[in-house]
């Protein structure tokens, strides 16, 4: 048994490695098969800022030498490799000389922030609505509105966040259009502070929600179908137990196991949905320096962006490959 | 439409049917044919719908109106008002952009170009899926190690992000290379799946039966299990329809689609770009948006369709 979760720890550490591994150098190789050379664009973009650049010529070769264009590619690829597993992502072209590190930083916990907020609540809302669509006690009408709710799961966050803002920011000023905060409040922990950044967050937050919640509801739905036929659920109505209470603790305690699972896949998603729904939010996450990156072809943080973004979701399917065998002791036996 | 086989059935099954209403009873009655699903129905009509659009819309309007000053700036659709209180034109009856393109006609040529990269990069990927995933689970050993380790890769590798970083470096980008960069991203479903059913029939009886027989790798691959994996062959390719479009509107939104060609997604970019929400502009966004989600909902109903026509488990009456 020590052997059969060894070996399956060892296997999913493996995948973890090469996931990062191949995003990494993926993540190399393709803009030097390109044959814009990033230096060429700075200095474009500087011309274009500034007039003419003085002896462009020797700025160039300094660059490229400061950059490391002029080592083999090998030399290249490795210190790239070892930077980049020590989060060291170079210096920002636009924002010279930031360390794209410092950037991804500051928009870090904007993302994860706005991600578990809106995980979280659809994972609740999803879960509960898939257990509702089969319960035999849900009360008609919702029988009737739930499935037609799943429509909105084929959509992508952009959509809904589209249609959001426009119901709820420009028809009905209720929520701001964009941004994290307002920028009359000091970013401070104060409580003015931290409900106007709630207030920002609730319409990112739900045009996330809003299609993703069906893909636990359906999820869960096919789990309770089966959960409902089961002996000890006949054997808990049987014994005369509150309907709530089967709901509960017999048939959604026994059925969201495989939903945790998912839990990670989807963050994988949610992850990559979410950088749009900051660039229409103009969120100050993760999405929106992606974006602003690449309006400014600044490659070492598109890069190093995407680069953390596909860590995060190889890292959160890893995290819960490993915690599914604690939740679930027959994977850990059976091996 | 009646059976005479069929005919008898409710007779014998009456007792229990007790629950069941006028209405249902009918519909037992009737012939059972698994393809007149309404669900089914309904999506390949809403599809038809957008495809329709883009070939009546290419003989009825004109297609050149996509272009920049084509038409006056920023006029709302017929029967509407734009901020200046201008009425809209019926020579632009779903209003105009503010650089002058004609919203109806970006539709009809956008619209038909995202599901063409949907469904061409779901192709592909299908493709490769079927190729890889019968390599591997009718090979085994090494083969099956590699390709199953590189599927569990890439499924955790979100598309956009790679897809971001080559437009970047590449600039434009047309329509079919775009199909051809996220078909590298929608193989490892179907390899997963195809690889998982053709481990369990490799070892059934009529795999083993044919293989006694003599007959070839390819005969029993293509011939014995290909015709099971249909059903799910159908349902993963949509499934891949859907995930091809929603990664080229992303891109398009970041405005990394192809410059030249107007897609649905372009026509969103330029739209937030230029704050059509602020300047109520919402012919300018809202069209494009309702068209995206009728294909994204045709598409999921023609999935559950095919779900109920595949698994009679799941039909209600």
């Amino acid at each position: 048994m020590e052997n059969t979760f060894a070996r399956y720890l060892f296997n999913r550490f493996f995948t973890l490695f090469l996931t990062v591994f191949i995003a990494a150098t993926l993540i190399w190789i393709i803009p030097r098969l390109s044959p814009v050379n990033p230096i060429d664009a700075m200095l474009g973009r500087m011309a274009s800022g500034g007039g003419t650049i003085e002896n462009s010529g020797a700025i160039m070769e300094q660059l490229m030498e400061r950059f490391g264009f002029n080592d083999p590619w090998y030399v290249q690829y490795w210190l790239y490799i070892r930077n980049t597993l020590t989060f060291d992502f170079g210096l920002s072209t636009s924002s010279f000389p930031t360390p794209v590190a410092q950037m991804i930083g500051d928009a870090l916990p904007w993302t994860i922030g706005l991600m578990m907020v809106a995980l979280i609540i659809t994972f609740i809302i999803g879960n509960l609505l898939g257990a509702l669509m089969v319960w035999e006690h849900t009360p008609r009408p919702w029988k009737a509105v739930i499935p037609a709710m799943m429509v909105f799961t084929s959509m992508p966050p952009i959509l809904s966040g589209l249609l959001l803002m426009y119901i709820f920011s420009s028809t009905l000023p209720w929520f701001p259009l964009n941004g994290a905060y307002s920028i009359r409040v000091e970013p401070e922990l104060s409580l003015s502070f931290i409900g106007s950044v709630i207030h920002h967050g609730v319409l990112p937050a739900m045009s996330i929600v809003v299609v993703t919640f069906g893909f636990w509801a359906l999820g869960m739905r096919g789990l309770m179908i089966t959960v409902q036929g089961e002996d000890y659920t006949v054997l808990a109505k049987a014994k005369g137990l509150k309907k709530r209470y089967i709901l509960y603790k017999y048939m959604i305690r026994n059925a969201i196991l495989p939903q945790i699972t998912a839990f990670a896949l989807k963050i994988g998603m949610l992850v990559a949905g979410q950088v749009l729904v900051e660039r229409i939010f103009a969120y100050p996450g993760m999405g929106k320096l992606l974006y602003d990156a690449i309006l400014t072809q600044d490659y070492p943080v598109i890069q190093g962006v995407s680069f953390v973004i596909i860590l995060m979701t190889a890292l959160a399917v890893f995290l819960v490959d490993l915690l599914y065998p604690l939740i679930d002791p027959r994977i850990r036996l059976g091996g | 439409m009646s059976d005479p086989t069929n005919a008898a059935a409710p007779e014998t099954a009456a007792p229990d049917m007790a629950g069941l209403t006028k209405r249902q009873l009918k519909r037992m009655k009737r012939f059972d044919n698994p393809w007149n699903n309404p669900k089914l129905i309904w999506g390949i009509t809403l599809l038809m719908g957008i495809i329709a659009l883009g070939i009546f819309g290419r003989i009825f309007w004109d297609t050149d109106l996509v272009f920049t000053g084509a038409v006056l700036p920023s006029q709302a659709p017929v029967g509407f008002e734009n901020l200046r209180g201008q009425v809209g034109l019926a020579s632009s009856p779903l209003g105009t952009d503010v650089a002058g393109k004609d919203l109806l006609a970006l539709l009809i040529v956008g619209a038909p170009n995202s599901l063409y990269v949907g469904v061409l990069a779901s192709l592909i990927g299908m493709s490769l899926g079927i190729f890889l995933g019968f390599t591997a689970g009718y090979t085994g050993g090494r083969v099956d190690d590699v390709i199953r380790v590189g599927s569990d890769v890439m499924i955790t590798i979100p598309p956009l992000l790679i897809l971001v970083v080559v437009q970047a470096s590449f600039g434009d980008i047309t329509l079919t290379m775009m199909s051809l960069l996220i078909a590298a991203f929608v193989w490892q479903s179907p390899t997963r799946l195809i690889r998982a059913q053709v481990l369990s029939m490799r070892e059934s009886g009529y795999v083993q039966m044919a293989r006694l027989s003599g007959a070839s790798d390819r005969h029993i691959m293509f011939r014995e299990m290909l015709p099971n994996l249909v059903p799910y062959l159908f349902g993963s390719f949509i499934a891949n329809v859907t995930t091809s479009i929603v990664t080229a509107v992303g891109l398009e939104v970041l405005g990394l689609g192809p410059q030249r060609v107007p897609t649905l997604g372009r026509v969103i970019y330029d739209a937030i770009d230029s704050a059509a929400l602020t300047r109520d502009m919402w012919w300018w966004w809202g069209f494009p948006t309702i068209l995206l989600m009728v294909m994204f909902i045709g598409l999921l109903l023609i999935n559950l369709g095919l779900d109920e026509v595949s698994n009679p488990r799941l039909r209600r009456l």
